[in-house]
């Protein structure tokens, strides 16, 4: 039994632990959950020498703080946020050595929503189906962060990845999602397609880990009803009877019977995971 | 059999019927065992598709689709699972009066049924179950319950279900089982799979 572990300090307003999810259990029923900001969570990694898929922490808009019980190399990506060591300032999207008892804080969002923190050796709770992804929709995996919560620590291993590109992320000002139409576009009239594309959008308060809402124009549908239950996949845009589309986002159910206007490819799912409530979404047809 | 897009790495196979799911499905997966079908990530049965996402050539796999000569499914190549239940679920006069039978007939037909794992979703472990004809087919409720115990046995639509835990639910609730659905610590963790056959057993009420 190591001792290496961190304790919670500050949980934040919602602070999980992610990895890159389970993908592959869809037919059970089981989410794929992981990292948000994926790009963010593997860079984390790298910075701190673990593998891409070691688990570390997202939080949500207010950052975290841990006390770490030995020496520890941590790295936060993603929302830039004010990060310290015992109150005194250190450098976002670096590796910054947080002595044994310290507590490392990472602050509120400067702008963007959830940053990621990575630890040397991984955060090692116990995994579930192969991931140690907290998934939201069915409750697998750690529950969200509480203070005096303790994780254990893996074993570090090895040294930091040599110098790495950091881009210094700007303010997400309009969210772009570029789509493929399809399976369900026929659902929907000319009129409702047109919609999608040149309504304007914003990102809707009620976004979460399940899926990114919109407030904007109801896209007006050619059938009404429900679908027999389909399986739904990461980035589908699901139209629900208010006409609003929801991008389905790591934590959504596998299967639904809303129509699935069109899918964001998940190459383009990190901003999503950083536009904070009120930003202008835009949807444009991928190609 | 009509695939239909999604997005850069997925398709969605629309098929006429259940059986063509299934048949299909099973074909799906005999294909990966045997590594005859391209990488996929996942591969998941619904009510009338089956979506296969993480593929890096789905046109390529439509093509070969065409060309697939899929065998019917019979009961034997499946595996097989006994549950045993309580039929004591707070909506088992419901059901008897929607069938037009006494309640110890709604036992007796549920229980003589042989049902099969449609597709699984809703939880982690939930499987749609059919099997009941046409007649025995129940609306849902029309105002949800705000908890249903885990272990549920529940009727809607052309499903049978079984709460894997305790969540909200608009089911027709008949009765209980001790029976675990989903534990991730155990292999596999979800007695129910896609294609499982199963049957439902009456216990002694227990009171």
């Amino acid at each position: 039994m190591t001792d290496r572990a961190l304790s919670v300090v500050r949980a934040g307003a919602l602070t999980t632990v992610q990895d890159l999810g389970r993908p592959g259990h869809a037919h059970l029923g089981v989410p794929r959950a992981g990292a948000l900001d994926e790009p963010a969570h593997r860079l984390a990694n790298r910075l701190v020498g673990n593998p891409e898929s070691a688990a570390g922490l997202e939080t949500t808009l207010t950052g975290c703080a841990v006390r770490v019980r030995t020496a520890t190399t941590v790295a936060v990506t993603g929302a830039p946020c004010p990060v310290t060591v015992d109150g005194r300032p250190a450098p976002w999207g670096a590796p910054v050595r947080v002595p044994a008892g310290a507590v490392l804080d990472a602050g509120p969002a400067t702008h963007g929503l959830r940053s990621h923190l990575a630890f040397a050796g991984g955060i090692v709770t116990e995994e579930v189906l192969g991931s140690r992804a907290a998934d939201l929709l069915s409750g697998l995996g750690p529950d969200p962060l509480t203070d005096g919560a303790v994780l254990p620590l893996g074993d570090p291993h090895g040294p930091p990845a040599t110098a790495d590109a950091v881009p210094y992320p700007g303010p997400v000002t309009e969210l772009l999602l570029p789509f493929l139409p399809g399976p369900r576009d026929a659902w929907f009239t000319a009129a409702g397609l047109r919609t999608l594309t040149t309504g304007r959008f914003r990102v809707s308060p009620a976004s979460n880990r399940i899926g990114l809402r919109t407030e904007g124009p109801p896209l007006e549908r050619a059938r009404s009803g429900e679908l027999p239950s389909e399986g739904m996949p990461l980035g589908a845009l699901q139209v629900p009877p208010d006409g609003l589309p929801v991008l389905f986002l790591h934590d959504h159910p596998t299967t639904g019977g809303y129509p699935v206007i069109g899918v964001v490819p998940e190459r383009y799912l990190a901003p999503a995971a950083q536009a904070a409530p009120g930003t202008p979404v835009r949807f444009v047809r991928a190609r | 059999m009509r695939p239909l897009p999604v997005g850069e790495h997925g398709l969605l196979i629309e098929l006429d019927d259940a059986a063509e799911v299934e048949a299909l499905h099973a074909e799906l997966l005999r294909r990966a065992a045997d590594g005859t079908l391209p990488p996929v990530r996942e591969i998941v049965p619904a009510a009338r598709t089956v979506l296969l996402d993480g593929l890096t050539d789905p046109r390529g796999l439509i093509a070969e689709l065409a060309a697939w000569d899929i065998p019917p499914l019979t009961a034997g190549d499946r595996p097989a699972v006994e549950i045993p239940v309580r039929y004591d679920g707070p909506d088992l006069a419901d059901v008897a009066a929607l069938w037009d039978v006494t309640p110890n007939e709604v036992v007796r037909l549920h229980s003589a049924t042989e049902f099969h794992v449609a597709f699984c979703g809703f939880a982690p472990g939930f499987g749609y179950l059919t099997g009941l004809p046409a007649p025995l087919h129940v609306p849902r409720r029309d105002t949800p319950r705000t908890k249903v115990p885990v272990g549920s046995v529940a009727l809607a639509g052309p499903y049978t279900g079984v709460y894997p835990r305790s969540s909200p639910g608009g089911w027709q609730l008949i009765g209980t089982t001790d029976t675990v659905l989903w534990d991730p610590r155990r292999e596999p963790a979800a007695l129910l799979a896609p294609g499982t056959r199963v049957r439902f057993v009456p216990q002694e009420t227990a009171r």
